[in-house]
């Protein structure tokens, strides 16, 4: 059982991130809302509890590392990193602006806290592979998250690296799937079937955990029985494109779409009323 | 003027390579070797022979180890990454362009098996546009090394040079051509033999022809200057003014395509104020399985081609 102080603070700290997403590509006119609430549950355990890290510190050599191969998802993580203190939440209101360090897509040269460029999906467990083997070859305790989207790994890399991370026996990568079902052309199934999902990760060499993506406590207990595993583990995160605006929820169209004005202000009254009842 | 010649001492690049790597692995505990499945053909095996804990054959899955590459090198190392040229490039091209050049990583993509004297394998095997390719990405630097001596010298300048370059070597054994200490710098050109009436700019193994064609050349009174461009980018702008200045002519040999490789990088250089020049080098096409010798013949690549070149070049030149 996990402190209910700690579950409540983690799930302010989601709502917050879903409430800067919404924000953030609204005033870009342009980024992925979808695929960026559907990961703001798991962003919140990894940044406000789960991973070692410092601010102040980027560089940290020894913070756990975090990639997130699925770049597209960036108005999330930036505002997890914006909240974590990397740099100022006024940035967010620059997101894809010319002159401003928030890329579409994450740039480790220019945004604090990146530990890795992404944008082009199916590329971060390979980096997370080189991570995870630099971690042991410096006999440090540094662990590696990548998140992944379940599109994603359509791309042959995937399981390049897939095979890769169990032949090198590598228990400190914890790869995360945003299982939430939808690609910009339609269902996953639809469009090339994914399953049997979790066996083909235990054929590759995986322990696989699955989860509801957007229960706290389910994601902290995955996270630490990853953390207990000797080989690298997946933890398959069900969960729901759009996660916490009603019209976007499961929807296709809000893949790479940001929200009209009459749509903006839906969102972000649903986020806040959310709000009030958490604090109820 | 850097000392060179031709001699009867030949030796692999690739050997070059592998002994460099085994000195750097001594002397840097950050130095990781990666390959894919070709560690005894590049000769980066001998490396993880010595340093096994160190070195990571990730099979056949060069974008796996493109990417593996990067991640080693965001946390300080510093990574080799071989395969044959035209895996290393073009299988994984969107690798290094996300992964190891947009974020300006330390990894150095050194391949083997370049250009059109790898042989009886054919096109498939024969790299011709790999420098198009890495030229054409920002913060990638393009090095093609004329003789195992130089590739001695590559390495650790790469190695100690922070971010990413690609190097390029070919299969066969080519002429010693330098001394030890050739005094490699990123970047430079070097002046190998003087002349005034035309100037051979080369790189990679095809100095070695750029040489012969001098001495060709002088036994008809004409006087070429040679400049090895090891570095094709950042190319040495300097050097080529200056040969433009003093030679008016200008012909480039390289064991590539002539679109976007030295060919390319050379008359960018001078493009302000050109003057005529020739690329010698594989006339946008893909290449067959052959005897090296006789295709590098067949191809329009000798010391004969180039004099031959040269003196129409003069002939035109003098109307």
């Amino acid at each position: 059982m996990h402190d209910k102080e700690l579950i409540k603070d983690l799930q302010r700290k989601a709502l917050l991130i879903r409430k800067y997403v919404v924000d953030s590509v609204y005033r870009a006119g342009s980024g992925h809302p979808g695929g960026s609430l559907s990961i703001a549950d798991i962003l919140a355990c990894l940044y406000f509890h789960e991973m070692g890290h410092d601010p102040k510190n980027p560089r940290w050599p020894d913070r756990d590392r975090f990639v997130l191969s699925k770049g597209h998802a960036s108005p999330a993580l930036y505002a997890a990193l914006a909240m974590a203190g990397y740099f100022s939440v006024d940035e967010l209101k620059n997101l894809r602006k010319t002159g401003h360090f928030l890329q579409g897509h994450p740039c480790m040269k220019k945004v604090p806290g990146v530990d890795m460029s992404t944008g082009s999906l199916g590329q971060g467990l390979s980096a997370g592979i080189g991570m995870a083997i630099a971690s042991k070859l410096d006999k440090k305790d540094y662990r590696v998250f990548v998140l992944m989207g379940d599109g994603e790994i359509e791309e042959g890399q995937i399981w390049e690296a897939a095979a890769s991370a169990s032949h090198h026996s590598l228990d400190n990568i914890i790869a995360i799937l945003d299982r939430n079902g939808l690609q910009i052309d339609g269902h996953t199934e639809e469009i090339l079937n994914l399953e049997p999902l979790k066996w083909r990760w235990r054929a590759f060499g995986w322990d696989v955990i699955e989860i509801d993506g957007h229960n706290i406590e389910e994601i902290l207990d995955a996270l630490h029985e990853a953390d207990k595993n000797d080989k690298p583990t997946l933890i398959i995160a069900y969960t729901i494109k759009g996660k916490g605006v009603s019209f976007m929820e499961g929807s296709l169209s809000f893949h790479g779409k940001p929200p009209s004005d009459e749509q903006y202000v839906k969102a972000m009254s649903e986020l806040n009323q959310a709000e009030e009842e958490l604090n109820g | 003027m850097v000392s060179a010649k031709i001699t009867d001492k030949m030796r692999n690049l690739r050997d070059g390579y592998s002994s460099a790597l085994i000195k750097l692995g001594y002397e840097n505990e950050n130095v990781v070797v990666l390959d894919a499945d070709l560690a005894l053909s590049t000769k980066t095996k001998r490396f993880g022979t010595i340093f096994s804990e160190r070195f990571f054959d990730c099979g056949i899955s060069e974008a796996n180890m493109m990417g593996m590459a990067a991640g080693l090198a965001t946390c300080g190392k510093i990574a080799f990454a071989s395969s044959f040229a035209v895996f290393a490039t073009g299988r994984c091209y969107d690798q290094i362009r996300q992964s190891v050049a947009y974020p300006e990583l330390n990894v150095k993509i050194v391949a083997t098996h370049a250009g059109i004297s790898v042989g009886g394998d054919g096109a498939s095997h024969q790299m011709l546009e790999d420098m198009a390719l890495m030229r054409a990405l920002p913060n990638m630097r393009v090095i093609a090394p004329a003789d195992a001596i130089e590739v001695e010298d590559v390495v650790p300048a790469i190695a100690s040079y922070p971010g990413p370059f690609y190097v390029r070597m070919g299969r066969a054994n080519a002429p010693v051509l330098f001394r030890r200490h050739t005094k490699f710098k990123v970047g430079k050109a070097k002046l190998l033999r003087n002349g005034d009436d035309i100037t051979i700019i080369s790189t990679g193994t095809m100095t070695a022809e750029a040489l012969r064609a001098y001495g060709l050349l002088k036994e008809e009174g004409i006087g070429a200057r040679v400049v090895h461009m090891p570095t094709v980018k950042p190319v040495d702008r300097r050097a080529v003014m200056k040969a433009a200045d003093d030679t008016g002519l200008i012909i480039t040999c390289e064991e590539h395509s002539v679109i976007g490789g030295l060919g390319g990088a050379v008359s960018r250089a001078m493009s302000e104020d050109p003057v005529p020049m020739t690329r010698i080098g594989i006339n946008d096409t893909f290449g067959e399985s052959g005897e090296a010798a006789e295709l590098v013949r067949k191809y329009g690549m000798t010391a004969d081609n180039i004099a031959g070149t040269a003196k129409k070049m003069i002939k035109e030149k003098k109307g």
